[in-house]
């Protein structure tokens, strides 16, 4: 056992080490080389802990790069449902040469690092205060394999196979995993559940088990687990979306693909190959939105789905849309920005530049869902609001819920839902004589009615464009036509307010004058620090936007309390300048609590910042009480 | 001025064709262009051309960009839906639109500023996916609506209005076309309605993407002196490959020719194209032979104009996507939704 040779220089101070135990409840994070496969082991290690009963929540942080860059893996395990980024690490498993010292240095007092030991290591020059585990996974897979790529691959599986018995989890879940991984390749199945099994027995021969435990539980119930981008695909197929125009660009690029696997399987014709669909990959951005605004104009559901810099080129198109009043869906999975950013890592920085797009005076509808289970609902109703409203829908998705998979409600759907195609003319309304101006707003909630090109031969007809027009479509530039047609588009995006999601209030279990604001994918974290300040005795309200335009109950909500955080990924507080401007809120009634440096918001993150805005406030309070 | 109607009496001249239409029901609003403006000839052409066709109006979508030919789109076909996008991308606009309901025919519109400089990408783009569209660039070699400066059409040597030389290399939308994989190829001068018309026809016949440049001189800012997009530079150096008489299915053929000068194509549809060959050997069937042609007698100073190329057997883009015949926007929910017992089985298998 070299491993435990090398352990021996320190072994006195190692009797003295601090030893973290839980079971259930902690953080595992793998540091791996990019394109070395470790993906999909890591991913069988978080899903292994899910068959187990216990919920879990993984997320890839990865690098703009094919090969040879730092990624990691982190896996939370919450058996109270903790789903957020906790913050810290208690299980290290350090893959990476690259970034050893910076992922040993994130290792929580008492917690673990896992490293392969082929390679003497000088432990003596390492923490004191954390718990060191060895194993040449190398020199294992050196003497198991004689091909490189099988090395490379197995020792994955071989660490998932040792950490597995390190934690307690039971080998026939990893096993039976590994039969449905490679259902259909059942030649990977014998070698996998060979390198699997080499792990397991290396580890309980040399290794202690960790203080670290995952025990069977029933806490995952009937949710599901999955990326919400597949999840927005599917709500795209359920919402009845029949053109996909795109451009590849991390990280949506996933989301097209998507759909092209879900409208493989559910609008394809099995006989004849004929689709019931049209996916075009677009040249660029612009001709993406372009295909996009002329399918919605010709009354297929249409949408294609980018990041930032996508929506930077879309604008002068969602401005056509506006105001020409075209139905449209975009889904916006945000990275980090500016420019070029950080294409790899999360932000929810895009809600101004989709909010307020294009030159001129606009403004649209945005959607925020919370996990994958939103995406789907709200990726079908953007399609619903798309046609009722007459403009573009944004779905703002960021990497996060994206590109990761998540633990959440099934999918649902009832099948006495229908496709709601908004105000559309038909041919025998026409016929009957019905009076068409394609601008009027008849009913008075600032919608008017439209027609589809062909749908009548001599009705109906108009020319539809970006410039200024009269209620009846006819080009003009009078200044009280122009006004009347803009104070109608105002009235309209009124009309939607009572059509997006209304948000999701979650009470102080005490009467407190504080709140909090957050949405997106910011919801787990803020709920696990919501329930750690609780604890503390820190009461605050909470409540979650799912769209724009705000409806009363959210200017209702920060109205009633003194303090109001404002928890978002940005740098700028993009959401707090928002409800800001809009509802005509006093800025300094909002305080912004911002992570943006590109990985996901961390409970203790969000803990850490009211607390310390809530110590201030005492001290201000405390400072006033004085004479 | 759009908002003068137009007199809506018929003169009893005006000879219904065959679903009861005359030539005035093909008309849009009165044109704001400069009195002689070449695109209005067009305009004209095309209405004719729709006319001839019997074509009900209201199957047709009008499609264009930004700029004094794509103002056109509003002067013809009053009963079609029109669509003034945005500048340089009516190509993504009619695939969308194209791809929504591929019962319609669509005209796409659209000038030289428009498709060769910021729309030059999606030009080429719908071009190579093959939509089935007519798609015309009235080519006057300058921006008008702007007041003159050059457009990427412009010849080197040319020269503007204001006395200066244009120095850039000029963009041969025609060359390009070829190229890219257009099924139709074709220029015209808006000055010959005789070749414009029966080629508005064919390329509507046409199922896949055909492209018609159409010389389009502009009589306030670019028919000087010195310009190479004058109505007298088109006139003296245009060089015809070809004369086309498109008779559809449903017609007798009646006109004899003689044999030899005279090639029969037939599209897809059913019509016979009737090219009466210019110089004997031009055969606007092969591709290459088209490229090679032009660009030979371009080098000449020669406008070539005819029907440079035709493929009466290509595909287009619904063929390669592989969708029904169904108009997307006409699939109800049943076809769309797939329903909350498959959403139970996806459900399944996330678990």
């Amino acid at each position: 056992m070299s491993e435990v040779r090398d352990i021996d220089p320190a072994e006195e101070r190692a009797s003295k080490r601090p030893r973290l135990t839980a079971v259930n409840d902690f953080v595992v994070k793998f540091a791996n080389v990019n394109g070395s496969g470790s993906a999909s082991a890591n991913a069988l290690f978080a899903k292994s802990i899910l068959r187990m009963g216990v919920p879990v929540a993984a997320r890839n942080i990865f690098p703009s790069n094919i090969q040879g860059l730092p990624t990691w893996y982190e896996v939370r395990v919450s058996a109270a449902g903790h789903l957020g980024r906790r913050g810290g690490v208690d299980l290290m498993v350090a893959m990476n040469p690259q970034t050893w010292a910076k992922d040993i240095a994130s290792i929580e007092p008492g917690g673990y690092l896992f490293y392969d030991s082929t390679k003497p290591v000088d432990l003596t020059a390492l923490r004191g205060d954390i718990n060191i585990l060895g194993l040449p996974l190398t020199e294992i897979c050196n003497r198991a394999y004689s091909d490189p790529r099988q090395r490379q691959l197995f020792k994955n599986i071989i660490y998932v196979g040792a950490l597995s018995a390190l934690l307690g989890i039971d080998p026939a879940v990893n096993e039976s995993l590994i039969g449905e991984q490679f259902q259909g390749k059942e030649r990977l199945i014998k070698p996998n559940l060979e390198a699997l099994a080499l792990g397991r027995e290396h580890a309980l021969e040399a290794l202690e088990p960790l203080g670290l435990r995952i025990e069977r539980a029933d806490a995952v119930g009937d949710r599901i687990y999955v990326e919400g981008n597949a999840a927005a695909a599917l709500g795209a197929v359920y919402g009845g979306a029949t053109v996909c125009a795109w451009y590849p660009i991390t990280p949506s690029t996933s989301l097209a693909e998507a759909f092209m696997g879900y409208c493989e399987k559910f609008r394809t014709d099995p006989v004849t190959g004929e689709t019931r669909h049209a996916i075009v990959q677009a040249e660029d951005e612009i001709a993406s939105i372009g295909i996009v605004v002329g399918a919605g104009w010709n009354g297929a559901r249409a949408f294609t789905c980018t990041s930032g810099p996508g929506i930077s080129l879309m604008q002068e198109f969602v401005g056509l849309s506006y105001f020409a009043e075209i139905p449209a869906v975009i889904f916006d999975v945000q990275r980090g920005g500016p420019s070029t950013g950080m294409p790899t890592r999360t932000q929810q920085s895009d809600i101004l530049i989709a909010a307020y797009a294009s030159h001129g005076d606009t403004k649209h509808p945005l959607l925020f869902p919370e996990d994958p289970s939103e995406c789907f609902e709200m990726a079908a109703l953007a399609f619903d609001l798309a046609e009722r409203l007459q403009t573009t829908i944004f779905v703002m998705l960021d990497l996060d819920i994206g590109m990761n998979e998540w633990l959440c409600r099934p999918f649902a759907w009832d099948d006495a839902r229908r496709l709601d195609r908004g105000k559309l003319m038909t041919h025998d309304q026409l016929e009957a004589g019905a009076d068409f101006g394609r601008y009027r707003d008849v009913d008075g909630d600032g919608v008017a009615y439209r027609t589809l090109p062909g749908v009548h031969p001599t009705r109906g007809a108009y020319f539809t464009r970006g410039t200024s027009r009269d209620p009846d479509a006819r080009y003009s530039e009078e200044g009280p036509i122009y006004v009347a047609n803009m104070e109608r588009l105002l009235a309209k995006f009124e009309t939607a307010k009572a059509l997006i999601p209304t948000p999701v209030l979650r009470p102080a279990r005490r009467r407190t004058p504080h709140g909090a604001i957050y949405f997106g994918s910011t919801t787990p974290a803020m709920h696990e620090a919501l329930d750690t300040l609780e604890t503390a005795g820190i009461h605050i309200d909470a409540m979650r936007v799912r769209g724009f335009p705000f409806c009363n109950a959210v200017l209702d909500f920060i109205a009633a309390h003194e303090t109001v955080f404002v928890v978002e990924q940005n740098r700028d507080a993009q959401l707090r300048t928002l409800i800001v401007n809009e509802g005509g809120i006093d800025p300094a009634k909002l305080t912004a609590v911002l992570n943006y440096d590109g990985s996901p918001i961390t409970a203790r993150f969000i803990t850490a910042e009211i607390s310390r805005c809530m110590g201030g406030m005492a001290k201000l309070s405390g400072a006033g009480a004085k004479p | 001025m759009t908002y003068i109607t137009k007199p809506r009496l018929h003169h009893p001249l005006l000879a219904p064709n065959a679903i009861g239409l005359s030539r005035r029901d093909y008309e849009g609003k009165v044109s704001t262009l400069c009195a002689g403006c070449g695109h209005d000839s067009i305009s004209a052409a095309v209405i004719h051309a729709c006319y001839e066709l019997d074509l009900p109006p209201h199957r047709l979508a009008k499609l264009s960009g930004i700029g004094c030919s794509s103002k056109t789109p509003d002067y013809f076909l009053g009963n079609s839906h029109g669509f003034n996008a945005v500048h340089g991308r009516m190509p993504s606009v009619l695939t969308g639109a194209n791809l929504a309901n591929r019962e319609l025919i669509y005209l796409g519109v659209s000038g030289d500023g428009d498709s060769a400089s910021i729309g030059l990408g999606q030009f080429a783009h719908c071009l190579r996916r093959g939509v089935n569209m007519t798609y015309i660039v009235e080519n006057n070699g300058v921006y008008g609506l702007t007041k003159g400066q050059f457009s990427a059409t412009s010849d080197k040597g040319s020269k503007s209005k204001r006395g200066v030389v244009n120095h850039d290399q000029p963009i041969e939308l025609v060359g390009l076309a070829l190229q890219l994989g257009a099924s139709f190829v074709a220029r015209s001068f808006s000055g010959d309605k005789g070749q414009l018309v029966p080629l508005i026809k064919a390329a509507i016949l046409h199922r896949g993407a055909a492209f018609i440049d159409v010389i389009s001189p502009c009589v306030q800012f670019n028919n000087h002196a010195g310009s190479t997009k004058s109505f007298d530079y088109v006139r003296e150096h245009n060089a015809a490959v070809n004369r086309l008489d498109v008779i559809s299915d449903r017609d007798e053929i009646t006109v004899d020719y003689q044999p030899g000068t005279v090639q029969r194509v037939t599209q897809h549809d059913g019509s016979v194209l009737v090219l009466r060959k210019l110089p004997d050997d031009y055969d606007p069937t092969d591709r290459l032979a088209a490229i090679t042609h032009l660009v030979a007698h371009q080098a000449r100073g020669e406008i070539v104009t005819g029907l440079l190329y035709v493929d009466p057997d290509a595909g287009e883009l619904h063929d390669y996507l592989g969708t029904v015949k169904t108009p997307l926007n006409a699939l109800g929910d049943a076809d769309l939704t797939p329903g909350a017992a498959a959403l139970e089985a996806v459900n399944d298998s996330l678990r």
